[in-house]
């Protein structure tokens, strides 16, 4: 029996952003059985089914592209595949919506190896609206920008201006940020710290994963056609 | 009726595990409200984690929203930041299924499973803007009332319920939500709550304290009696004749957070005769009611299909007991579409090795724990509350576990029992080392874990009359436990905190003068009580004093034959002459065997309801000792032989099927 992969692309939106990333794997693990999909289990003491997320979502944050690999049992057919999103939909909870499966070519880098940077729309929370985008822009101006966080127990200073790869005002108080993951990542809370110490979100969504192909960079996987692109993730997209 | 939902989100985020208020759970209902529909809030009174799986609320929620007069939502209570955050925003208490206010339900109905929720239930009534006393609430006010285990002695909340249901709900909230929707349909005015309330005391198994008075000598009960004469002077608790009928829950809510049990729960049966004089739960929960094997079989793989759970609970309070065991289990392993992959638990097996056989039948690949509970250390003790054990079904159970592959075994006992001596209490470190030296030829690694919960008597068992074992003498027997277990390897002694039981000895067995002191501990902050970091006994102890009233007359005094119980108005088909003579043979040391497969005692939970034991089997389920009326001859291993004096029946009835 040879195996395959999937990749799934889902969104995660409304009250359900507040389950934790934890969480959201046992609702999927739950939702492919539910599916009968022929998922593949890990050997020993204690199967598990092979299920591979990407980067963690935090709580509370919602997304329009989430990632998730599973590996089946047997290789699934081109009208399974368009099946898939139809039959996962019965089976998931209300706000986690599946937009995409592909067939994942063997020997694919992993989705934490693939994933390079993210776009987020992040909502700041009580702030003037006038003063967002002067303080991003200067942020975005500024050679360095060096912060303090807590990283295992220990301070830990370093500059993570390299890592905010795009952030301009998108309306209101909510700024479209293209944040790294990788060498060094950049949390959408982090990235507020950075920019002025006193801004909090609150509401941040997760609009697109981005991964380099040829050094261009391409969403993790291209959207559907007929699925409806978000507001504003369009321009990026193409 | 609009949804708090918009007032919460914005705080959700600041909150530990925000996912328990969001509902969206699969197996949710969607509530239609109206002005023909009863609207019920069943709540239980502790976090989400703990509540979600209750079956008891779970099977209501689908029996209500099925009827075209009711309709159902749940709720939990908050834990306490965002209970502070609601007391600040001014968010009442709500429900998960569509975030609608409390206040704007028809009742609010607790389910009680545990003394310590107590305060809790005040907690969740007061942040649903309702007066937590029942007199002081208007015609506005929703009906609050409480079912579960400890509506058994409901007379410590007596001040606080609008009603309280006795026994098994299936039937008797139909009854109910039709005498509601008269007073529901009447603009719910003040006439017409006290009518809906005098209405409702007159539906069997349903208990409206204001009904009643109870009248004192000094600090004993002289009499309760019902105020009118067409209330009954005693409440019967409800029993339905046939769980075949009720293959509820039939969409068991899947959470999308973490929760305890977080796997699907099936009914195998309800009740028990084993007569461990301890167990309230045994004894309320009479007769025995099996539910059919085939259906059973039929709720498993439905439910693991429409769940997508990997394993399955054979619920019952000793599946091991139940008919159809081997084969159900059989079926649900070699089920195809299972793919072998899910795992089956059965809480409370009994100790055997047939049910070993049955675990390794199940647990064919995840071999990490077994628990059985002896509960106590010696076969005298072990007679004494009549939990038939030989120490060679133990050692049998456990040489069986370690030879088939597991490593860790869970023991659990009782300490504080009636007439328990040092002896008694060490014969429980005893146990565990010969369980442990048992496990040494099998496998280094072994662990034994035992765990020790002081014994707290409750209402309507043989041990009623018993006074409980004061904290200082509870901590004295951990302490002779701790001593001679620290020089074991691979025993572990786990306790439960005395204080907290004695607590639960308070409310188990207290009256209705015990309101004001649960209020006290709820208004100084005592939430949580079940919950080490928030349990604070000088808050009790402090309400006590301030009402006068004495911890040696609630919890440590032995009652005597003609005391009136505060319950005594409150039946669980029980005579209460059999729970008598059982208490009397319990301290003469004469054991009773499981009335399943031997003669009846009238114990009155048959007889008095025209119900019997609904068993398939006609014969005692293989292997063991335990209360199938063979060979209890001995009582150790050693082949020292302690005779059994079995109790012959006193008043026999008619052949059992």
């Amino acid at each position: 029996m040879s195996s395959a992969q999937i990749r799934i692309r889902f969104s995660k939106r409304g009250k359900i952003r507040f389950t934790s990333h934890r969480d959201v794997a046992r609702i999927w693990e739950r939702a492919l059985r539910r599916a009968e999909l022929p998922i593949a289990y890990t050997e020993g003491y204690s199967p598990r089914p092979k299920l591979s997320f990407g980067l963690a979502l935090s709580t509370g944050y919602e997304s329009n592209g989430e990632y998730l690999d599973v590996t089946l049992r047997q290789v699934p057919g081109d009208v399974e595949l368009h099946e898939l999103p139809r039959r996962l939909a019965a089976a998931l909870p209300q706000g986690i919506e599946v937009q995409a499966v592909v067939a994942l070519p063997a020997g694919s880098a992993s989705l934490q190896q693939a994933v390079t940077s993210c776009t987020w729309h992040i909502e700041v929370g009580a702030v003037l609206p006038a003063s967002v985008a002067p303080a991003t822009a200067a942020a975005l101006a500024a050679p360095e920008l060096v912060v303090t966080r807590q990283r295992k127990g220990r301070n830990v200073t370093d500059d993570v201006r390299p890592a905010i790869l795009e952030a301009e005002l998108l309306g209101g108080t909510t700024i479209e940020a293209e944040l790294a993951t990788q060498p060094r990542g950049l949390r959408p809370a982090e990235f507020l710290t950075a920019v002025d110490p006193t801004w909090r979100a609150s509401r941040v969504t997760r609009i697109n994963q981005w991964t380099q192909v040829g050094g261009a960079r391409r969403e993790v996987i291209d959207l559907p056609p007929a699925a409806t692109p978000p507001p504003h993730a369009e321009v990026r997209a193409s | 009726m609009t949804s708090v939902w918009p007032q919460l989100e914005p705080h959700l985020a600041d909150v530990e595990k925000p996912a328990r208020y969001i509902g969206l759970e699969l197996g949710a209902q969607r509530p239609e409200h109206g002005p023909g529909r009863v609207s019920w809030l069943l709540t239980y009174p502790d976090t989400y984690e703990i509540g979600l799986p209750n079956q008891g609320l779970q099977i209501l929620y689908e029996i209500l929203n099925e009827r075209d007069d009711a309709v159902a939502e749940r709720a939990y209570a908050p834990w306490g930041d965002l209970d502070a955050v609601m007391r600040r925003e001014r968010i009442p208490l709500f429900s998960v299924d569509t975030h609608r206010a409390a206040g704007d339900f028809d009742v609010l109905a607790f389910n009680l499973s545990a003394e310590l929720t107590y305060t809790n239930l005040l907690n969740c009534v007061d942040l649903a803007g309702i007066p937590v006393r029942a007199a002081e609430r208007r015609p506005e006010h929703p009906l609050v009332a409480a079912g579960g285990h400890c509506t058994y002695n409901p007379e410590p909340l007596a001040d606080f319920l609008d009603f309280v249901v006795i026994g098994d709900g299936e039937e008797v909230v139909s009854e109910i939500t039709a005498v509601l929707a008269d007073w529901k349909a009447s603009g719910r005015t003040a006439g017409s709550r006290t009518a809906a309330l005098r209405e409702l005391a007159r539906v069997e198994g349903v208990y409206v304290p204001s009904m009643y008075e109870v009248h004192y000598d000094g600090p004993a009960i002289r009499e309760i009696r019902p105020r009118h004469p067409d209330v009954p002077e005693r409440v019967e608790k409800r029993t339905i004749a046939d769980l075949a009928a009720w293959p509820y829950p039939r969409h068991q809510l899947v959470p999308l957070t973490e929760v305890v049990h977080d796997r699907l729960n099936v009914e195998v049966f309800r009740g028990c005769t084993r007569g461990c004089r301890f167990c309230q739960a045994g004894m309320i929960t009479r007769p025995v009611r099996e539910r059919p094997a085939e259906q059973v079989r039929t709720m498993v793989s439905e439910g693991l299909r429409r769940t997508g759970y990997d394993e399955v609970a054979l619920t019952s309070l000793s599946t091991a007991d139940f008919s159809g065991i081997e084969s159900v289990v059989q079926g649900i392993v070699d089920d195809p579409s299972a793919c072998g992959r899910v795992s089956v638990s059965l809480p409370s097996l009994r100790v055997d090795a047939f049910t070993v056989g049955i675990a390794a039948q199940i647990q064919k690949a995840r071999r990490t724990g077994l628990t059985f509970a002896p509960e106590a250390g010696t076969w005298r003790m072990r007679q004494i509350i009549n939990k038939l054990i030989r120490e060679e079904d133990l050692y049998g159970a456990v040489t069986s576990a370690f030879s088939q592959g597991w490593r860790r075994i869970k023991l659990y006992f009782l300490t504080g029992l009636p007439s328990e001596t040092d002896e008694d209490t060490l014969g429980i470190h005893e146990l565990a080392r010969n369980c442990v030296e048992i496990g040494r030829s099998y496998t280094k690694g072994v662990s034994v874990k035992a765990s020790v919960g002081g014994f707290v008597p409750k209402p309507f068992t043989p041990f009623q009359w018993f006074g409980q074992n004061t904290v200082d003498e509870l901590y004295r027997k951990i302490g002779l436990l701790r001593d001679a277990t620290r020089r074991t390897k691979g025993l572990q002694l786990t306790w439960h905190d005395p204080r907290a039981t004695l607590v639960e000895g308070l409310a188990s067995r207290g009256d209705r003068r015990l309101g004001p002191v649960i209020e006290q501990v709820w208004r100084r902050g005592g939430t949580f009580q079940e919950w080490s970091e928030h349990f604070r006994l000088d808050l009790w102890l402090e309400a006590m004093a301030d009402h006068g009233l004495d911890l040696d007359w609630y919890v440590y005094r032995h009652r005597t034959e003609a005391e009136v119980l505060p319950w005594d108005h409150i039946s669980a088909g029980l005579h209460k002459d059999f729970l008598w003579q059982d208490w009397q043979d319990a301290l003469a040391e004469v054991g009773l065997p499981d009335c399943r497969w031997t003669p009846c005692y009238d114990c009155g939970a048959c007889t008095g309801y025209g119900i019997e034991h609904v068993v398939a089997s006609a014969v005692a389920p293989a292997g063991g000792s335990q209360g199938t009326g063979q060979d209890l001859s001995t009582g150790d291993l050693c082949g020292t032989s302690v005779p059994v004096e079995l109790r012959s029946p006193r008043k026999p009835v008619g052949a059992l099927p």
